[in-house]
Order: C-alpha cells, then sequence, then structure tokens
C-alpha cells in the first residue's frame, strides 16, 4: 500500500478498494458494515421515537491532548443524540481525505473512532470517502450522522422551562476550547490541560432513570460554550438558533432585537424610536430569564489562566463532554447526586435557575454580588474547535 | 491564579465598596461623586465586574475618550479605507478596526469583503513579516492608539529601517491621552469631581503625566489598573480626596505604573514621532494630541506616499458617540442604544470596539 492518501484512493478503483478493505472495514468491522452494500439494513429499531442527527468535523489539530478528530467526530454525534434523551445504535462517518495525507494519520484516526464507538456502544454501519487535491481540503475532514431512538416516556425540549428549574452542569468548563487552543501553531504554552471530550449517553440515562419526568432538557455546551446554550434557552424559539454567520441567530444579542435601519440610512428621528419590549422567551407557559451564580460554575484552575493570558472567557469556550441539564426545582439534589455518582460528572455543580424575571436575559451574579448580562458571543471566540 | 486572584478577592471587595460608601456620607452635598474612568479597558471592566450597581447611589462612574478606535475621526477611517483600495496595497491592522464605521457606513471589512488586502495583526511586527513576504506590495500599518501602543510601532518602524524593508509604511492616527482630558475639563460639559487616570498609557507616561489635573484644575486623579480592586482602590483613594478637598495625583497601581513612566518607550516615541494637532471623532481638532512621523521618516509615512483627498465626513445621523466620548452622556442616554446600534448593526465606533463604553454598556449591564 501507499504511504499518503493519492487522488486514486478516492477514484472507486483498486486503491478505493484496497483503502475500504484495508483501513475502514478493519476497524470499524460489525455485520451490518461488513456486506459493504450500498445501504446498511439494521433491521428493527427497538420502540421508541427515531433521532437523527449529523455534525460534520474539521478541528484543527487533528491530534490534541486528550483526543483526536476521530475521538471528536464519534462523541459529538453521540452526544447529539444523547441530549434528545435519545439512546444512540449506528452511525455513518464520511470522509473528506486531503491529497498528500499521511496513510498513518488516517489509520489513527480510524481506529480511535472505532475505539470510541466501542466504548460508546454504537456500530458505524455506513461510510463513504472522497479525496481532494492537495490545498483543498485541511489534511481530514469527517461527517458522522447519527441514529437512536427515544424510549417512550422520554421528552425533554426547552419549551418545558419554567420558573424555578435548577440548572446543573457534569463538570468544569472551557477544557476542550482551551487544549485545542494551546495546542496550536504560535501558542507556545505549557500545560496538562485535557480535552473534556467523551460520549455523555451513559451519564444521561442514568440520569433520566432517576429522576423520570423531571429533567426538562439538555444541551451540550460545545461551540460558544455554557453561555451560549443558556441564552439560545432564552431566546424565543421562533428563531433558528444557527441562524447568523457566528451561530448567533441574525439581529439577537443579549435577547434584544436591533431594528436595522432602512436603506441604509438611520432617520434623524431614531431617537425618538419606540422602545423595544423584550423578546418572548423560550416556553410554552410564557417569558423566562436565567440567572447563573458565577462562583457556582466549575473551571479548572489551567482554563481560568490560559484564559486570562488570551483575553478568553471560559463560560463561551468549547467543550466536548459537558451538559447543561435544566430538572425541575424539586428533583436538582437527586440529579445532582446521580452525576456525581457517575465518572463523568463526579464535579457536577449546581449553577442556576430559571426564573420570571429579566425574560429574554442570561444574568450572572458576579463574586461581588453584582449582576451583570452574560451576553450571546457577537463574534468568532475560537474559530475550528470541532 | 497567583497576581490576579488577590486583585479579584470579593471579601476584600466587599471592604473596600463599604468604605467608600462610609466616606461618601461624610460629604455635605447629597449629588453623587461624579468620576470619569478615561480608559475604555476600565468602563469594560467596570460593567464586566458589576461595579456600578455596588457603588451606586454614592458614586457615578461616566465614561471618558480612552478608546483609541472610538476617537478615530471618521475621515480618517476614509483615508485608512481608500488606501486598502489602492491596487497593490496590503493594508494591515489590529481587529478592531475593521468593522468600524467611517462615514456613509463604509468599514475596512466591506472594503476587504469587495477585494482590498486587508489583514489582521496582533503585532506591527506582523506587519512588518508581511511586507518582507510581499516585496512587490507595499504594506501600510493602520497606526491606532494611544501612548500605550505607539512605542511598539515606533519600535516596528524603526525595525524595518534597519532591516531596510522600503515597502512598509505606517498611517499614524496615535494620539496622547492628555490633552484629551484637558480639552472635556476646558470644555464644561461635564461636571467631574475626579478622573481614574488610565493604567496602560501611564505606564509609559508615568503618573506624573497627570500632575496638570490637581495643579491647574483642582481635580483629582486615581491612576488605575484593570482588576476589580484596582478600580476600587483607585474610587477609594478619590473619594477620599474629594471628600477632604485635597487634589492630588494618586498611583494606585504602583505595580505597573512608575511616576517618571517607561523612558525606553518615551525615547522611542520621540526618536520617530513629533507632536502635533489631531482630529478626534467627538472633539474635533486638539493642539498637542497628536504623533505624526518625524521628517527623517517622511519616506515610511503612508499620507505623504500615497496622496488621497478626504472630505471631512458628517458622522451618522442620530449617533451620540461624540457625546458619549467626551462623557456628555452615558451610552444608555443616546437615542440609537440598544433600539437601532446593537454590536450586530453598530452605528457608531463605541458600540464596535472591544473598549467602546457603548459595547460595554450593552454587554454587560442589566
Amino acid at each position: 500500500m501507499q504511504d499518503q492518501i493519492l487522488l486514486a484512493h478516492g477514484s472507486g478503483g483498486v486503491l478505493s478498494h484496497e483503502l475500504v478493505r484495508d483501513v475502514f472495514a478493519r476497524h470499524f468491522s460489525n455485520p451490518f458494515l461488513d456486506d459493504l452494500g450500498d445501504a446498511a439494513l439494521v433491521g428493527e429499531l427497538p420502540p421508541g421515537r427515531l433521532a437523527l442527527t449529523t455534525d460534520s468535523y474539521v478541528v484543527q489539530p487533528l491530534f490534541f491532548p486528550g483526543g483526536d478528530i476521530g475521538k471528536l467526530a464519534v462523541c459529538g454525534t453521540v452526544n447529539d443524540l444523547a441530549m434528545a434523551g435519545a439512546r444512540p445504535l449506528y452511525l455513518t462517518a464520511g470522509f473528506i481525505l486531503e491529497e498528500g495525507l499521511p496513510l498513518e494519520t488516517l489509520e489513527h484516526v480510524v481506529a480511535s473512532m472505532a475505539e470510541t464507538a466501542r466504548e460508546a456502544g454504537v456500530l458505524i454501519v455506513a461510510g463513504d470517502t472522497k479525496v481532494v487535491e492537495h490545498g483543498a481540503a485541511d489534511g481530514l475532514f469527517i461527517n458522522t450522522a447519527g441514529v437512536g431512538v427515544v424510549p417512550p416516556g422520554v421528552d425533554l425540549s426547552p419549551a418545558y422551562l419554567r420558573s424555578g428549574d435548577a440548572l446543573l452542569i457534569n463538570g468544569p468548563v472551557g477544557d476542550h476550547g482551551l487544549a485545542v487552543m494551546l495546542q496550536r501553531e504560535g501558542l507556545a504554552f505549557q500545560s496538562t490541560l485535557q480535552s473534556d471530550v467523551a460520549p455523555l449517553h451513559g451519564l444521561i440515562a442514568a440520569l433520566l432513570d432517576a429522576v423520570p419526568g423531571q429533567v426538562r432538557c439538555m444541551r451540550d455546551a460545545t461551540r460558544g460554550g455554557l453561555a451560549t446554550v443558556l441564552n439560545e434557552w432564552v431566546l424565543p424559539p421562533s428563531i433558528p438558533p444557527e441562524g447568523g454567520e457566528d451561530g448567533v441567530p441574525e439581529g439577537y444579542v443579549a435577547g434584544y432585537t436591533p431594528i436595522p435601519p432602512k436603506g441604509g440610512e438611520v432617520s434623524p428621528g431614531g431617537q425618538k424610536a419606540p422602545p423595544i419590549s423584550p423578546p418572548l422567551g423560550g416556553t410554552k407557559g410564557g417569558k423566562i430569564g436565567i440567572q447563573i451564580a458565577e462562583t457556582a460554575i466549575p473551571v479548572r484552575e489551567a482554563v481560568r489562566a490560559a484564559c486570562e493570558f488570551l483575553g478568553l472567557d471560559p463560560l463561551y469556550a468549547a467543550n466536548e463532554g459537558k451538559v447543561v441539564i435544566a430538572v425541575a426545582a424539586e428533583a436538582a439534589e437527586a440529579a445532582l447526586s446521580t452525576l456525581r455518582a457517575h465518572p463523568l460528572g463526579r464535579e457536577a455543580a449546581l449553577i442556576g435557575r430559571v426564573t420570571a424575571e429579566h425574560t429574554g436575559r442570561v444574568v450572572l451574579r458576579t463574586p461581588y454580588g453584582a449582576r451583570r448580562i452574560l451576553p450571546m458571543l457577537t463574534g468568532a471566540q475560537l474559530p475550528r474547535i470541532c | 491564579m497567583k497576581y490576579i486572584d488577590e486583585f479579584r478577592d470579593p471579601a476584600l471587595a466587599r471592604k473596600v465598596i463599604a468604605r467608600i460608601h462610609a466616606t461618601a456620607e461624610r460629604r455635605a452635598t447629597v449629588r453623587p461623586i461624579r468620576l470619569m474612568e478615561f480608559c475604555g479597558g476600565h468602563t469594560h471592566a467596570i460593567s464586566r465586574f458589576g461595579l456600578r450597581e455596588l457603588l451606586a447611589p454614592a458614586v457615578e462612574l461616566r465614561s471618558g475618550p480612552g478608546c483609541p478606535v472610538c476617537v478615530t475621526a471618521a475621515a480618517d477611517l476614509d483615508r485608512a479605507i481608500a488606501l486598502a483600495d489602492v491596487s497593490g496595497v496590503i493594508l494591515a491592522t489590529f481587529g478592531d478596526m475593521v468593522r468600524v464605521p467611517g462615514s456613509r457606513h463604509q468599514t475596512l471589512q466591506a472594503a476587504a469583503a469587495r477585494g482590498a488586502d486587508v489583514r489582521i495583526v496582533y503585532s506591527p511586527l506582523d506587519a512588518l513579516d508581511i511586507a518582507r513576504q510581499h516585496p512587490q506590495q507595499e504594506v501600510v500599518f493602520l497606526g491606532v492608539g494611544f501612548e500605550t501602543t505607539a512605542p511598539g510601532i515606533a519600535a516596528a518602524l524603526l525595525q524595518a529601517e534597519a532591516d531596510d524593508v522600503p515597502n512598509f509604511s505606517l498611517l499614524s492616527l496615535h494620539k496622547l491621552t492628555p490633552p484629551a482630558m484637558r480639552a472635556i475639563l476646558d470644555a464644561g460639559e461635564v461636571a467631574l469631581d475626579g478622573i481614574i487616570g488610565p493604567g496602560h498609557v501611564s505606564a509609559v507616561t508615568g503618573s506624573e503625566a497627570w500632575e496638570f489635573l490637581p495643579h491647574e484644575y483642582a481635580m483629582p486623579c486615581a491612576v488605575s489598573g484593570f482588576e476589580p480592586l484596582d478600580i476600587l482602590s483607585a474610587i477609594d483613594a478619590l473619594v477620599q480626596a474629594v471628600v477632604a478637598g485635597e487634589p492630588a495625583v494618586i498611583n494606585t497601581y504602583a505595580r505597573g505604573v512608575r511616576p517618571e513612566g517607561n523612558p525606553v518607550a518615551q525615547q522611542l516615541l520621540a526618536q520617530v514621532f513629533a507632536v502635533g494637532p489631531a482630529d478626534w471623532r467627538g472633539f474635533g481638532a486638539i493642539p498637542d494630541s497628536g504623533l505624526a512621523l518625524r521628517e527623517t521618516f517622511v519616506h515610511r509615512d503612508a499620507v505623504l506616499r500615497f496622496p488621497i483627498d478626504v472630505t471631512p465626513a458628517p458622522e451618522p445621523p442620530g449617533c451620540r458617540c461624540g457625546d458619549v466620548l467626551r462623557g456628555v452622556i452615558a451610552p444608555p442616554e443616546c437615542g440609537l442604544f440598544r433600539r437601532v446600534c446593537s454590536p450586530r448593526n453598530p452605528i457608531g465606533p463605541c458600540m464596535v470596539s472591544a473598549e467602546g463604553a457603548c459595547a460595554a454598556y450593552f454587554q454587560y449591564e442589566v
């Protein structure tokens, strides 16, 4: 075999065949994949609602402390399914390879995906490979799609949030974003920081069993971090959460709707413009706000220090193994102890509450007792962290 | 984090806040003590740590002109945008500048989108590297900043001379802070009781640069760092000076600022720049407030190398950035604030810059 990826590896000929046989099929082997048919026939699904998701992974560098793009591509999609309350079952994997990629690199990534999938108990049942010219991609991109089933009786949505609900997180924030950032070229930081990338569905299943019917909704705090998840929960549900160029709904910042100037001009009478009423909260029952306490949010010392140096805020830094959970107030203690009993939730914390006040806004109580808005991010903080 | 946590200690902060309130109560008048924080970095720290709420009603904090991006005149920005449009020119700039609107809603970002070569750098030395890598092109560095930033840019210019990099020039829009402080006090548009002096600027100029405030204006000035306890200590010192009626310059940022400043940086400035008039957004021309290149460096002056006619530009209708920069109003008093103007749709520069007062209020203040 060649020691690097050639355009011919994507041509459908002998090299393509060898690549599938010797790399993908060898590592991912399972009865549904091994047929190598045009579609995987997985048979009957367990009872419940079908959950589908897809995500693409472009992290740079491909290997970072605590993980790599392969582990990320499995965990990210498994976690997206888990957030809906689904039990993840099957994944597909699409690869876009840059001509010249060392075959050894690809093997490492594929082996890591296979190992992570085994640990997570999901099967990779279908795949695709394309090769693009040198310079047309950055080494290796992966897309994974996932299929899971939401068991009967599980129904999670931000629409169920109500005043008084407790907000939990399963551990310290910012590890992934900073671990990747510090690994980047030009940032000669010495650090023991590791990405938190991990499949969360085991933790979630334990939680849903422990407090049945009490969990309102969950989100994995990936791009944009904890602050972004909380803001998305208080923003109006009618706005698609990824409408803006940087993942921010167009026109929405910190819960306010700016009126764009018409025809490129701002009328001199703009000063008399009527005040904008706060947007509707994300709930069926009415408007909500969120209040969190800065001192309650777990952040590792290394993350705090690195953020301080780089001018970043850990509350906006990406995570790949952290989930924000909204749970009914009366179930908060039980939920917290369930999380803490699991290896991926040992440092879980209660960080705040859903409120009926300051609707449409996330308000942070500072260690000094003052309150401030925790706004939506307006620009990209760290590009290509997942 | 050592050397940071000490300056964020909540228990100590509460003690200082209590003392500020207690001192302020000894004052005969009931009006709040109104202090101006010159520096936009202070405005952001005050908003971010929620200090305004904790100090009310004893102390009122009013933001000043200390945001270099914000005080860049629209016509100067128009010139930078026109320069970026010149064929063969690479315009290198700090990131904050690309989204700032010049006249007619023009931005460097929009110029880049239509094909101009605009590059964001973190250091003027990065711009010098770009010049080395592209000898066939002209690299113009957009020099925006106060006494803090200008020495680094002077050093890059001297490096270009030493290494004989001919295709590197500077559009110098650098400004000096004390003349702007004078302009505010001379205009008398806002009643102030004291000044929170800029920490990073003073690291270069020295705290002595502010001695004119107590001597000529009977105004106390406390030079401050940027952590909560730095700012609270400065406010504590100012409130005591106001109540005692003893104006002075107080250096509460001794770990960063010496009375005489940084002589090496000062020498760099003197070697490369000559003091002259400058146009400030919101102020107009202020004498002796700008840094132009000395005659020995005219070959690196982008204004002379690329002659471009720029007409004075009107401010966007309704935008009160000028009033915000002079401390005449607080951002929420502007009719566009939050209604039309937001970080996503900024009308004026104060909503764009990481040091802009409007951006600080918008993002953080409940």
